[in-house]
């Protein structure tokens, strides 16, 4: 494989942000692999969607907040951010409240466009 | 086929580790390679030396060592999951190497197939 290659990655984010360290950690690695000048997108579903609310204060559980990182994938040219619709019906959330500019795809479309990537890392 | 394995949980906690050993065993039982091993969130504890399991017990850090030394597999832990969790060189079991993440995309880049064992 050639140095220059680029392949499609996907990160799939299944999980609240400050329950586990998945979020966390899994925002290290889409920074890095932009820096490997990959075609990177990031899916939301399940509880991922919460990690992209706006608002969130952490205060009191002591955690830092590292929701503003989600505003800075822009500056890495990480601009795909997808979120499952049934995901936020089923939470009550509606797009303006997240704190990014994201597109909405149903379960169906969001599989489909998983069906085209190289790499998904999904947790 | 080239396969690529990242490893997100610990040992014994959970089945990934077991599952991703036993995928290498059986892909290179069937003539294919295992690019890299790579672990990440708490799979960083599959490396560590001060493991001591039950005798009657599988040794999972071990079982990862004799596989790198049996097959050249390379087995690397991420620096950041690593320090987060107590891992570094001094209690590194042999086989294993710390490095940055830039290997597991690498990974992702190189390898036919990147297979995922997580919760």
């Amino acid at each position: 494989m050639s140095e220059g290659t680029i392949k499609k990655f996907m990160f799939v984010n299944r999980t609240a942000p400050y329950g586990t360290v998945y979020a966390l950690e899994s925002l290290e690695v889409v920074l890095i692999s932009a820096a490997f000048d990959q075609d990177v997108s990031l899916a939301f579903i399940g509880d991922g969607v919460w990690q992209l609310k706006k608002g969130q204060q952490t205060k009191g559980i002591e955690t830092k907040n590292f929701s503003p990182t989600y505003r800075a994938l822009e500056g890495y040219d990480v601009e795909k951010l997808y979120v499952e619709r049934e995901s936020l019906e089923a939470r009550g959330l509606a797009e303006d409240e997240l704190i990014v500019d994201v597109t909405v795809l149903d379960a169906k479309e969001l599989g489909a466009l998983m069906e085209e990537q190289d790499v998904v890392v999904s947790c | 086929m080239k396969f690529g394995i990242l490893v997100n949980e610990g040992p014994y906690q959970h089945q990934a580790s077991d599952s991703a050993y036993l995928f290498c065993r059986a892909a290179l039982a069937k003539g294919h390679e295992i690019q890299r091993v790579f672990f990440y969130h708490d799979g960083v504890n599959n490396s560590t030396r001060l493991t001591e399991p039950p005798q009657d017990d599988r040794n999972i850090v071990a079982r990862w060592s004799k596989l790198g030394a049996d097959h050249g597999v390379d087995l690397v832990v991420c620096v950041a999951a690593a320090l987060r969790r107590g891992i570094k060189d001094e209690n590194l079991a042999p086989g294993f190497r710390i490095s940055g993440l830039g290997q597991l995309v690498e990974s992702g880049i190189q390898a036919d197939r990147l297979v995922v064992f997580g919760d």
